[in-house]
């Protein structure tokens, strides 16, 4: 599924604009920083609670195409601007963290999760 | 070919440009995707801990045809017990750092399983060093 569809169907609000048309299959939700660089994949949409640029640094480093930030937290400024520099949608809703994995795993989970 | 950066003690903002740069020189020397994510987790990790723990440090990483050198050193606090150090969950991070979501003691471990030659070498009160090698 294209991100633009999931930011429709979950109702997302779009802080950065960035890879729209990225097909999407997958996602990985955790707030602890080295389980993400140790262990989510490339392409996954990243879902945490965390806010600050270090989440930029990770998401470019681990080709993760988009952050969605849950619960309404309000990113930094500096993760914007890191974002739009390269290129990383962030999202934010203020659904939990259980809600909002539990709604993309209903939209994606025709796909081929991969574990 | 040989880089080197140095790194800043608690500089949390500029935390991951030196290993994005080594990522893009990877990548453009056309290094298998697999060794690129592993090298990347090594180096993100090493150069968290030197801005999480000490006052300064360098990357030094040297590629060559067969295998990617990593060394990761720095002047801080040292560690008392690498073995308990090199423990899943166990971590000295302040508590500002678990905030931000690091210090979750995974970061050593993280090294240790995408590295295939991991030194640690550290005096208490002075600082750490890191060697790393990734086989291509």
């Amino acid at each position: 599924m294209k991100l633009k569809e999931i930011i429709e169907k979950l109702n997302l609000i779009v802080i950065v604009e960035a890879n729209s048309d990225r097909e999407i299959s997958d996602a990985y939700a955790s707030d602890l920083l080295s389980d993400v660089m140790g262990n989510a994949r490339e392409g996954q949409i990243w879902i945490t609670m965390q806010t600050h640029k270090n989440l930029g640094a990770i998401a470019s480093l681990k080709d993760l195409p988009a952050i969605i930030i849950i619960g309404n937290n309000i990113p930094s400024s500096d993760l914007i601007d890191y974002a739009k520099e390269n290129s990383i949608a962030i999202l934010s809703t203020n659904s939990t963290c259980y809600q909002t994995c539990g709604r993309l795993w209903n939209l994606l989970k025709n796909n081929d999760i991969q574990s | 070919m040989q880089y080197e950066f140095q790194i800043e003690g608690g500089n949390f903002s500029g935390a991951g440009e030196s290993t994005s740069v080594i990522k893009k020189t990877l990548k453009q020397l056309g290094i298998d995707s697999t060794i690129i994510k592993r090298v990347v987790i090594a180096l993100f990790e090493a150069e968290i801990n030197v801005v999480a723990h000490a006052y300064n440090g360098k990357m030094i990483v040297e590629i060559f045809e067969d295998q990617i050198k990593m060394i990761v050193e720095d002047n801080g606090p040292g560690i008392e017990n690498i073995e308990l150090a090199m423990q899943e969950g166990y971590s000295t991070a302040s508590e500002k750092v678990r905030e931000m979501g690091f210090g979750a003691g995974m970061g050593l471990p993280n090294i240790k399983k995408n590295t295939d030659v991991l030194n640690i070498q550290s005096t208490p009160g002075v600082g750490t060093k890191l060697e790393m090698i990734v086989y291509i």
